[in-house]
């Protein structure tokens, strides 16, 4: 079994201009991007931000409207075999044969491939090694999504594509799954995912690229997106109804420590550099304007609100 | 890829598709329990039975008291005094075959038969009320004849459905087996996921065709040893030519069950399309009755479908003996429609 060598130095995949139309519907519209060997870098947006159509082009399972895409050095239509032994995919839902036992289903996708691991290995490493002998039909959900990454690492891939491997599983589930996917980063692989859950590619990705609309709208690593708040920290403030209408966020824009402000559905949101200057200025601001607060609370700035400062939505409106 | 790689991957498919259909029970019911059912069935409706004596009716008045006493005696009638207006109604109701009207004392010789000549039955029961009339009368035959009774296999209902049932059998599990699955894996997206590895598209819809070619052998030894056990079916032709007669047809109908889910994402479009490939066949196609029964002017659309193709063919091979250059024709027409529809089904196959 090929304990496959790693690290190339150049780009692991390679994106320019991507553009992918559905008759009008533009779900792709220029994306670019760059995946270096050995990191695990994110695509974040909300649903419908056009995340699953990118993955799949990347996979070679749609063909692009406009664009380039290099992976692993090579480019589909031309290599396909020779990426696809290299490639391991996990689809955004994959039913398998219920009427097969899971070690059935990982032998069957590990015969696939020229080279791979062994079956037993993978299994276990995935944490069904009790369930091995289990018709694939008895798993909980969880499970079917550990045996899915199981059926993408079995021929011992360089790069895996993962889209959105935790939606709709529960805490602990999403957990062994992030495991899985640090044990594959540690032994030097690259991977890219697609997820709406900031705490996913806060926890997993090493770059993120945030996609609204079909567009990148930020990039880089999480705390840099972070930063680019210009506070870490987060103060949520909400004012008592008196009549006069919202609090308008320029009125906030001047305090000490205060970044910036915005306005989301009754609240205002600061980024702050420093609470505890901010908190002071702002009570003096309000007690001035004759308001009163309803609420306030503070929190580290996170990814989700980044794409609220970038869009004024959140990534998963429910 | 390599040679031995690729023929891994090739038989692993198989043994993943033939764990899948043996762990289905609905398999095993609708490849081998129904079709059993309908031979039994069908075969115990229309067995050989012993000739059935006609119903004749005779029309109550002058001359009726000799013309039943002559009908009384004779074999295989069974005749009724009736007033007229009863008589008739029965005839109209089918209840009699013929209504016989004694002539009036004036003309004791002459008689007046009621009845619809479109009716076999009917001529039947006239032929053979007119015979015992006329001998009755006083006819001499100048000939004697003598009857042996022959039923032998071969020349029975069951002999001539046994063949039929094993081709629809053939058809219907090569267009459920490939069209239904197909479909199924497709909405499951495992097709999507399998094309993202470097499997070869051909290799996978060639394990298909091949698991569904595998159960094929085991479908028709099945039914041949059902038939010849329970109902004496004689196989006159070589086993070997039975068997590729139907291994053709299942590659066949496998190739049109490609064809027809090759577009489908729902199992309701699939399922649709199917019965509209199906029906037409099971009708026309000589499973349950012979296909001459037909219009003239039908033949030779009914010759072209697959189904009257194998149909003919299995029975020629099982009941006549034929050999497989003398089905040639038929073979072709087997072998036009699934190659065919393989490469136009490839052709548009949906993977996502």
């Amino acid at each position: 079994m090929s304990q496959a060598t790693a690290v190339s130095p150049e780009a692991t995949v390679s994106v320019r201009d991507l553009q992918k139309s559905y008759g009008p519907v533009e779900a792709v519209r220029g994306i670019a991007f760059e995946i270096r060997a050995g990191e695990c870098f994110g695509l974040l947006g909300p649903n419908g931000a056009g995340k699953t159509t990118t993955i799949e082009i990347l996979e070679g399972l749609i063909a692009p409207t406009a664009g380039a895409v290099v992976v692993l050095g090579r480019r589909w239509g031309r290599d396909d075999r020779e990426i696809r032994e290299r490639l391991g995919v996990c689809l955004q839902q994959t039913v398998f044969s219920d009427k097969l036992e899971v070690g059935e289903t990982v032998a069957l996708f590990r015969s696939l491939y020229r080279e791979g691991r062994r079956r037993d290995d993978v299994i276990a490493e995935v944490g069904l090694a009790e369930k091995a002998r289990a018709r694939v039909g008895t798993l909980s959900g969880g499970q079917k999504q550990r045996l899915a990454v199981a059926c993408a690492l079995v021929g011992d891939p360089e790069l895996l594509f993962l889209d959105e491997p935790t939606t709709g599983l529960d805490p602990q589930s999403r957990r062994q799954v992030w495991d899985i996917v640090n044990g594959f980063k540690e032994r030097g692989r690259t991977v890219l995912l697609t997820t709406h859950y900031m705490d996913e590619a806060e926890k997993l990705c090493d770059r993120i690229a945030v996609i609204d609309h079909g567009r990148i709208i930020a990039e880089g690593t999480p705390r840099e997106l972070v930063r680019s708040l210009g506070g870490d920290h987060v103060v949520e403030i909400a004012v008592e109804e008196d009549g006069r209408g919202p609090l308008g966020p320029e009125v906030l824009q001047d305090l000490p420590a205060v970044r910036s402000v915005h306005a989301e559905a009754g609240h205002l949101l600061l980024s702050v550099t420093e609470p505890h200057l901010a908190i002071r200025g702002l009570f003096e601001r309000l007690e001035q304007g004759g308001r009163s607060l309803r609420s306030l609370t503070t929190r580290h700035a996170s990814l989700e609100d980044v794409f609220v400062s970038l869009t004024g939505r959140r990534l998963r409106d429910e | 890829m390599s040679d031995s790689a690729r023929l891994r991957a090739f038989s692993a498919l198989c043994l993943a598709r033939l764990r899948e259909v043996y762990r289905e029970p609905e398999v095993v019911f609708w490849s081998f329990v129904f079709p059993i059912l309908l031979s039994v069935g069908l075969g115990l409706a229309f067995r050989n039975r012993p000739p059935e004596s006609s119903p004749v009716a005779v029309v109550e008045g002058p001359g009726a008291v000799e013309v039943a006493a002559a009908l009384e005696h004779a074999s295989l009638l069974k005749a009724r005094a009736l007033p007229r207006a009863e008589a008739e109604q029965a005839l109209r109701l089918g209840r009699v075959d013929v209504v016989v009207v004694p002539g009036d004392p004036p003309s004791p010789t002459r008689v007046e038969y009621r009845l619809d000549p479109s009716r076999p039955e009917a001529i039947l029961a006239r032929s053979r009320v007119d015979d015992a009339l006329q001998r009755a009368a006083g006819r001499q035959d100048p000939l004697t004849s003598r009857e042996v009774a022959v039923s032998e296999p071969g020349g029975r209902y069951i002999d001539f459905l046994i063949p039929g049932i094993i081709g629809m059998n053939l058809m219907s599990g090569g267009m459920w087996g490939m069209g239904f699955n197909l479909v199924d894996m497709r909405i499951k997206r495992l097709l999507k996921r399998l094309l993202a590895t470097p499997l070869r598209r051909a290799d996978f819809l060639g394990s298909h065709m091949a698991v569904r070619v595998g159960f094929t052998g085991i479908e028709v030894g099945f039914l041949l040893a059902f038939g010849r056990w329970a109902f004496g079916l004689p196989v006159r032709g070589s086993l070997f030519g039975v068997l590729l007669m139907a291994v053709l047809g299942a590659l066949c109908f496998a190739g049109l069950g490609l064809l027809v889910a090759s577009r489908a994402t729902k199992i309701e479009t699939v399922t649709g399309l199917m019965n509209v490939v199906m029906m037409p066949m099971f009708i026309c196609s000589g499973t349950f009755f012979s296909a001459d029964r037909f219009p003239d002017a039908l033949q030779p659309l009914i010759r072209a479908l697959p189904l009257t193709a194998l149909n003919d063919g299995l029975r020629a091979v099982i009941l006549e003996g034929a050999s497989l250059a003398s089905q040639s024709g038929r073979i072709l027409v087997l072998v036009l429609w699934g190659g065919l529809s393989f490469a136009v089904g490839l052709r548009l196959f949906r993977w996502n």
